[in-house]
């Protein structure tokens, strides 16, 4: 049996050089059977977190401080689980894409790799100089993915994008030297309690710093200005894989930094400001989204919006007693799952639509309904997540993180959810609205392949099945 | 002053003006040149602060080694998509003119 640490990080490295090898647009059948692998490795992980705890891994034999450790607990399971849940059904969704579609095909695959091995690695990093390396990959990565159609404006996105999260781990570095500065260590186990006994100036300074540039990589509002040209402007399978999993990887070192090594520091007042970010975003996000007349930038302007949710869990989790704070994290997680799986989902749809039609005005999508049912269909149940309607992932995230905000007394915080989850659904329904018109006439539907149609709507499927197995993620979330 | 706290200060001081720099100054060329500032800046913060009573402790000078090999990759890749783009432009003048 294959030790699922380590191999679910070279597993991809591994189909990724095999892709780049074959050449140009080569390599998708590997790369899902790599997948399916790893999805089964996640499983696996999962199951014996959920039962034995925490476990350490030390590379090579070399543990710490020479060597490096990978760590996982329940959230770094959760967040691999995601990972390859999500990555599966849009590799097998790209294999039809690119297939119909070449422009972009060219190093889809590699890049893929080496993104979800990023990606893993940063799950399972166990120290704040490994994040840093992992991070980077992950950025540059996801930069090459959304270059790769070559357009002038795809370009143009690209640079931008790659300029905001150079910038973003430069910030996170110098935190990282100011840490080893103060106390002579970069593991998060050591860091923890050193901070905890005693932390000078030059700490505090390092948590801002870390923070900042991990919010300009989250996109949160109002560093959000790169997301939108560069997810709307990529190929579908592309901007599915970016707005699903890459911020949610930055969001998840935020939770870890907050949670695990900056609690001591953590005050109600910096709490407060990423939960007003957070809200700003959702209203913005949502306004934005709804006045949008191209698809993929309605879908993504409400990754935007749907990223603020994930903020409103610090001001309900610090500071409020252990009910409602425990509460706050578990709706923001799931927040962050539903998301993933439901993002996903809409973009392939948004990208299937696409294709058949050869344009993206949401003016002129009369017959979608008839033409391509099944894929309004996905966009449709994407939304019920999105909206936060019952028996949804979304359902759930939003009412764990409304209870916390109850308990705590946060009333604000509520009003905000509700304006959102409107909100949504108005973006949504506009969408939908036209999709039901007649054909236009002298508008032409390609025939779509079924393996284009088929994976988006199990990954829509998945975000509201979500809702119902809450128990069980939540179980692992909570096992160390 | 140890020798330390000053390389560090220097450090922090390239930093500062390198995130000027990416953020003010708009031709790619120059953005790519600012962003190197700030990784070196970062990067001497991180030797500057990891010397213990004088003598220079390994780890970070491993650590500014990985360092500058990423940043030499996201370097060259920002400076394949500058040259992308200028092609572009090139190609959309030559339609316009």
């Amino acid at each position: 049996m294959l030790d699922p640490l380590p191999w679910l990080i070279l597993l991809p490295l591994f189909w990724a050089t095999l892709a780049f090898v074959r050449g140009p647009g080569r390599g998708g059948r590997l790369a899902v059977a790599g997948l399916l692998l790893q999805l089964a490795l996640a499983g696996g992980l999962a199951r014996q977190v959920a039962g034995e705890g925490e476990r350490v891994y030390a590379v090579g034999g070399w543990g710490a401080p020479l060597g490096i450790d990978l760590a996982v607990d329940g959230l770094s399971a959760v967040m691999l689980l995601l990972a390859q849940a999500v990555a599966l059904p849009l590799a097998v969704y790209a294999r039809a894409y690119y297939a119909a579609h070449e422009e972009g095909a060219r190093y889809f695959w590699p890049l893929a790799g080496a993104l979800l091995a990023a990606m893993n690695a940063l799950f399972l990093a166990a120290d704040v100089f490994n994040l840093y390396v992992t991070l980077e990959l992950l950025g540059l990565a996801a930069v090459g993915l959304v270059a790769a159609s070559g357009g002038a404006g795809p370009v143009t996105a690209a640079l931008r994008y790659l300029m905001a999260t150079l910038l973003g781990s430069g910030a996170y570095l110098l935190g990282v030297a100011l840490l080893y500065g103060a106390y002579g260590s970069v593991s998060l186990s050591i860091l923890a309690p050193l901070l905890g006994a005693d932390a000078p100036l030059a700490v505090f300074l390092a948590a801002a710093l870390m923070l900042l540039g991990l919010m300009l990589k989250t996109a949160l509002f109002p560093f959000h200005f790169w997301l939108p040209p560069a997810h709307g402007g990529a190929p579908a399978p592309v901007s599915a894989l970016l707005s699903a999993l890459v911020v949610k990887a930055s969001f998840y070192l935020i939770l870890r930094l907050w949670l695990d090594l900056f609690a001591p520091l953590a005050t109600v007042a910096a709490a407060q400001l990423l939960g007003l970010l957070g809200a700003a975003a959702i209203l913005w996000g949502s306004l934005m989204a709804l006045a949008q007349t191209r698809l993929k930038m309605l879908v993504a302007y409400s990754t935007v919006a749907q990223i603020g949710y994930l903020f409103l869990l610090f001001p309900l989790a610090t500071d409020t007693g252990s009910v409602a704070s425990a509460s706050a994290i578990q709706g923001g997680v799931m927040q962050a799952l539903s998301h993933g799986l439901a993002k996903a989902a809409m973009f392939a749809a948004a990208g299937t639509v696409i294709l058949s039609l050869g344009r993206d005005d949401i003016a002129r999508l009369g017959g979608v309904s008839s033409r391509l049912p099944l894929t309004l269909f996905t966009f449709a149940l994407a939304g019920v997540t999105l909206m936060g309607l019952p028996p949804s992932g979304g359902f759930t995230a939003k009412w764990l993180l409304m209870s916390s905000a109850m308990h705590s007394g946060q009333w604000g915080w509520v009003v905000v959810m509700i304006l959102g989850g409107l909100l949504a659904a108005a973006y949504v329904f506009k969408v939908l609205r036209q999709a039901f018109l007649p054909v236009e006439a002298g508008t032409q539907f390609k025939p779509v392949p079924r393996l284009l149609e088929w994976p988006a709507f199990l990954l829509a499927l998945a975000s509201l099945l979500l809702g119902l197995r809450a128990g069980e993620v939540l179980g692992l979330l909570g096992a160390g | 002053m140890s020798a330390g706290l000053l390389y560090a200060l220097a450090g922090a001081a390239l930093f500062a003006f390198g995130v000027a720099g990416l953020i003010l100054r708009s031709h790619p060329l120059r953005k790519i040149l600012a962003f190197n500032v700030m990784g070196s800046g970062a990067f001497l913060v991180l030797v500057g602060l990891g010397q213990r009573d004088g003598t220079a402790d390994p780890v970070p000078q491993a650590m500014v080694l990985t360092g500058i090999v990423v940043s030499i990759a996201a370097t060259a890749l920002a400076l394949a998509l500058a040259r992308r783009q200028r092609e572009h432009g090139n190609d959309k003048e030559e339609r316009d003119a």
